[in-house]
């Protein structure tokens, strides 16, 4: 299965931690695609660095218009006013990493 | 995608008590890519305030357009409406809550964006009689993407289906779409592939969506300002010598 990685970034009124984060965007898919959809989806949080908002998100290549427009969907997590941004996509962590730099 | 293109955003509604968040909200827009945004003002947005919003979006290197939405109660409040604001804001909407509204509105060739209510259905006026009308004058579409955040279950459902109908209907009668962000705080802006990956929700192609955010924003303005230019004449006229510089020869 090929699969594509999204950089994301969380814009929020406070702080929000990775388990937040995941159940935002997997309540998004629900509501905006249903169990069907979501579970089509094999969407996996790979990776969440709180102190800076950014994550790493995997999915099926074929569902990334599902999942982006979910992400762009979301306005709260936790009552709290809240936008994720896709800063990058890519078909691999390693080139993920290259274009966008993570990392650093 | 977005490299070679100009997106526009126009409709933000930010609270102009506030011009920290109107610069938040412009610079927030800058950030996500967008080089063109429509702000909406009051009827009688006084000059002082104009130009605080382009020194802030000259700032934030975003060109601004004024903005004014209507929405009238009849068709002759429109025409009146139109009489006293066409000349005085680059881009003119009207929210369609009437059907002799949408239709006047849809025909005249004053107004630039045709707009509906997002939370009642049986007012989006946006039939193949109001596409006939608007492909026959200037008005373009306009979808506002702040609504399909915020709303919720059955009511999405609702918008989503009705949108895809006005799409698809404006489609076949050429009349252009907008896709505008229609947000009113900073949370609520989205970038240009944010919006396009929204507008797959009501089944527009990435092209479209693509067009939706770049070309046709980018005509409504420049027709306008052309219109607003003191030597416009008519489509295509303007005039290149006043009456001076005959005199002069």
């Amino acid at each position: 299965m090929r699969r594509r990685y999204l950089a994301i970034r969380v814009e929020s009124e406070g702080s929000v931690n990775r388990g937040e984060v995941t159940d935002a965007i997997w309540k998004a898919v629900g509501q905006l695609f249903g169990e069907y959809g979501a579970s089509q989806l094999g969407m996996v949080m790979i990776e969440y660095d709180e102190q800076r908002s950014h994550g790493v998100v995997r999915c099926s290549h074929k569902t990334l218009p599902m999942l982006k427009a979910s992400i762009a969907s979301i306005t709260k997590i936790n009552g709290k006013s809240t936008a994720i941004r896709v800063l990058r996509v890519s078909g691999t962590l390693k080139a993920l990493h290259k274009k966008y730099r993570f990392r650093q | 995608m977005t490299a070679t293109k100009s997106f526009g955003d126009l409709h933000i509604r930010p609270s102009l008590r506030d011009m920290e968040q109107v610069k938040r909200m412009v610079v927030k827009s800058a950030e996500l890519g967008f080089r063109l945004v429509g702000i909406t003002l009051p009827y009688n947005a006084s000059l002082e305030v104009i130009e605080k919003l382009r020194k802030i979006c000259s700032e934030a290197e975003v060109d601004f357009a004024t903005r004014v939405d209507l929405a009238p109660k009849t068709s002759h409040e429109l025409l009146d409406s139109l009489r006293r604001f066409r000349r005085r804001f680059e881009l003119v909407s009207v929210l369609c809550t009437f059907k002799s509204v949408a239709r006047q509105a849809a025909k005249d060739r004053r107004v630039d964006l045709l707009s509906f209510p997002a939370s009642e259905p049986h007012k989006r006026f946006f039939d193949n009689a109001e596409a006939e009308l608007a492909s026959r004058a200037l008005a373009s579409l306009e979808v506002d993407m702040a609504p399909l955040l915020l709303l919720e279950g059955f009511q999405r459902v609702r918008l989503l289906s009705c949108l895809r109908r006005e799409v698809a209907v404006a489609k076949g009668f050429n009349v252009p779409v907008t896709l505008s962000s229609g947000a009113s705080t900073e949370h609520l802006l989205r970038s240009p592939n944010e919006l396009v990956a929204l507008a797959t929700l009501f089944d527009t192609a990435s092209e479209r969506a693509l067009e939706a955010l770049s070309e046709v924003p980018f005509a409504i303005v420049r027709r306008n300002r052309e219109k607003l230019s003191h030597d416009f004449v008519a489509p295509g006229i303007r005039v290149v010598r006043g009456r001076d510089c005959c005199l002069s020869e």
